[in-house]
């Protein structure tokens, strides 16, 4: 069993911006040992039709877990590690209170096995010292697992792991990247309910969006990144 | 009943330790079938009966499992909201169908693993044979007499009621008087497989405690193992450590019955649950269905949508956003699709991304 200082001195950060869509995560995710071949991250595509943002989403692992208090048969547990498990085999009574109360809406559940199964952070490698699989193979670092002073270091963003949903905070293990000048993520609903439009602004102040040059077509990255117009590709 | 859940279990469990006292005493007879070598075993039963009724009184009193079992009533017995349904079907059938296959078959686990499900038949259905045999003969409710005129004819009274006569030659003797060493081979069957599942299998290995998935097993082990000595005793060594053997045979017997109510051998009583949801969920799916906030599209029941805003309530949490233009929207009314894709989107909104 590793030692506790592992899980304290090593955190789970989540910067879903940096997302890449490769699915590495997903493919990775299949091949730990708890999880038994089934994915337990989910790889958000948020607006299909129009646009190529993807989010990974793995369990936020909270303080206080809403699964674990919805759950009729006491089937959700936490350990000493803060890790939040996969329902207790012979307890789950598959109703799915906590993959509709979850916060962030990360459990699974999978009828054929009567079981809700969730990431876990990898428990069989983590419980070992090992970084959890989707950490591992992120090539982009959108999800990272290490030390703090090591991300603060090399990242701009901070790392938060309070989220305010309405009228209730819920804290988490894992953190979650944002502004420098956010103590925490509220999120907000209402700019995001059906009927409004997903669209992105016209200009975007982030990175420069390579999304529709060709792959590898470097005079035009080069031109986007100096901010010069470049002609659209044709489809 | 009192409204404290602490006082309510502990007048279920006081009431089921005395009905338990009450079945023993006029189901045998007025003591006269009890079997005073099996007193502590009794003692065990009646202690047991308490923790057990009191751990699933406390249990069952839980915002969300209190939820499903008053629905499952409701859906037996009428009452509780009605939403727009078409054609669901009848709860009492539902809820036997997954007696049925959940309880008996146990379909599901055979769904995870053959292996497991082979593992946890053997072990369930030998428990559960052994325990059908050794509480009706511990509470005295059933016992064996002889013919007047034959000895070689054995009847069968339980409850003061001759239900079957058989010779002790027949087949049926043999499996009767053998029951417990044929539940026994079963069990050693069922605990062999779960060892090795329990040295073997990385995920469990990873995740298992010695509380709930190692004590249970040594504990069914120890019943076992000296149960079937204490047949290889009086069969093959003219009763050799018999005496001492009943005694580590029965701490082994008290021991497990009073790791039930608190390990994870508790599950088989939790699993009533599971046939209020089963009937719960056949229900919601034919009735009219929540459509999420976000992606617009139907997600759960709507039932089960306000039933889980009923159950967040009672837990004291509350997810109740209130929009600019003053009106409340409820987390819940938003699928869990919708909340993946609302969290990166408050992500790159506040990263200006």
């Amino acid at each position: 069993m590793v030692s506790p200082s592992f899980f304290q001195e090593n955190e789970f950060f989540l910067d879903q911006s940096r997302c890449i869509g490769c699915q590495a995560c997903v493919q990775a995710c299949a091949e730990c040992d708890t999880h038994r071949g089934h994915a337990m991250i989910h790889l958000e595509y948020i607006d299909r039709p129009t646009g190529v943002q993807t989010a990974p989403v793995v369990c936020m692992h909270c303080e206080d877990p809403t699964c674990a208090q919805v759950c009729p048969a006491d089937a959700i547990k936490q350990d000493d590690d803060g890790i939040v498990h996969s329902a207790a085999k012979p307890r789950c009574v598959s109703c799915s209170n906590c993959v509709i109360a979850c916060p962030f809406g990360v459990p699974k559940m999978n009828n054929g096995y009567e079981l809700m199964m969730k990431c876990d952070m990898c428990y069989d490698r983590t419980s070992l010292g090992k970084k959890p699989m989707c950490a591992t193979v992120c090539p982009s670092d959108a999800l990272y697992f290490g030390k703090r002073e090591d991300i603060e270091r090399i990242r701009q963003e901070k790392p938060v792991n309070e989220f305010q949903f309405g009228l209730q905070t819920v804290k988490t293990k894992v953190n979650m990247m944002t502004a420098q000048e956010n103590e925490n993520i509220p999120v907000d609903v209402a700019d995001f309910m059906a009927g409004a439009t997903f669209t992105l602004p016209e200009t975007r102040t982030g990175a420069p969006d390579v999304a529709n040059t060709a792959v590898f077509d470097l005079p035009e990255i080069v031109k986007l990144a100096k901010n010069e117009p470049v002609e659209e590709l044709q489809v | 009943m009192s409204q404290n859940p602490k006082a309510r279990a502990f007048t279920v469990g006081t009431s089921l330790s005395l009905a338990t006292v009450a079945g023993i005493y006029f189901g045998s007879g007025m003591l006269e079938h009890f079997d005073p070598a099996l007193f502590w075993y009794a003692v065990a039963s009646v202690l047991a009966a308490y923790a057990v009724g009191y751990r699933f009184t406390l249990w069952a009193s839980r915002p969300p499992s209190r939820m499903y079992f008053k629905r499952g009533m409701q859906m037996i017995f009428g009452g509780g909201p009605k939403y727009k349904s078409n054609n669901a079907p009848s709860a009492a059938g539902e809820i036997a169908k997954s007696a049925a296959t959940n309880f008996a078959a146990q379909n599901f686990i055979r769904e995870r693993s053959y292996f497991r499900w082979i593992m946890h038949l053997c072990l369930s259905g030998g428990c559960t044979l052994a325990f059908a045999v050794t509480f009706p003969l511990v509470f005295g409710w059933l016992h064996f007499t002889t013919a007047p005129d034959n000895a070689e004819i054995y009847n069968v009274v339980a409850f003061g009621v001759t239900v079957r006569t058989f010779s002790i030659h027949s087949i049926e003797a043999t499996l009767a008087f053998n029951a417990l060493n044929i539940s026994a081979v079963f069990v050693l069957i069922g605990l062999f497989m779960a060892g090795y599942r329990r040295l073997t299998d990385a995920g469990e290995r990873a995740t298992q405690t010695f509380y709930e998935d190692i004590l249970p097993l040594i504990l069914i082990a120890a019943v076992t193992v000296t149960g079937i000595a204490l047949t290889i005793s009086y069969k093959f060594f003219d009763g050799l450590y018999h005496g001492s053997m009943v005694w580590v045979h029965l701490l082994s017997v008290v021991a497990l019955i009073f790791y039930i109510p608190f390990g994870k051998l508790f599950h088989m009583f939790q699993r009533t649950c599971a046939l209020c949801v089963t009937a719960y969920k056949k229900k919601g799916a034919k009735e009219e269905q929540a459509t999420c906030l976000v992606t617009g599209e139907e997600f759960a029941s709507q039932r089960h949508v306000d039933d889980l805003k009923i159950v967040l309530d009672e837990l004291g949490l509350n997810y109740r956003f209130t929009t600019e233009d003053g009106k409340e929207v409820h987390y819940q009314d938003i699928s869990p699709q919708g909340r993946r894709r609302l969290i990166a989107l408050n992500q790159g909104k506040l990263l200006k991304r």
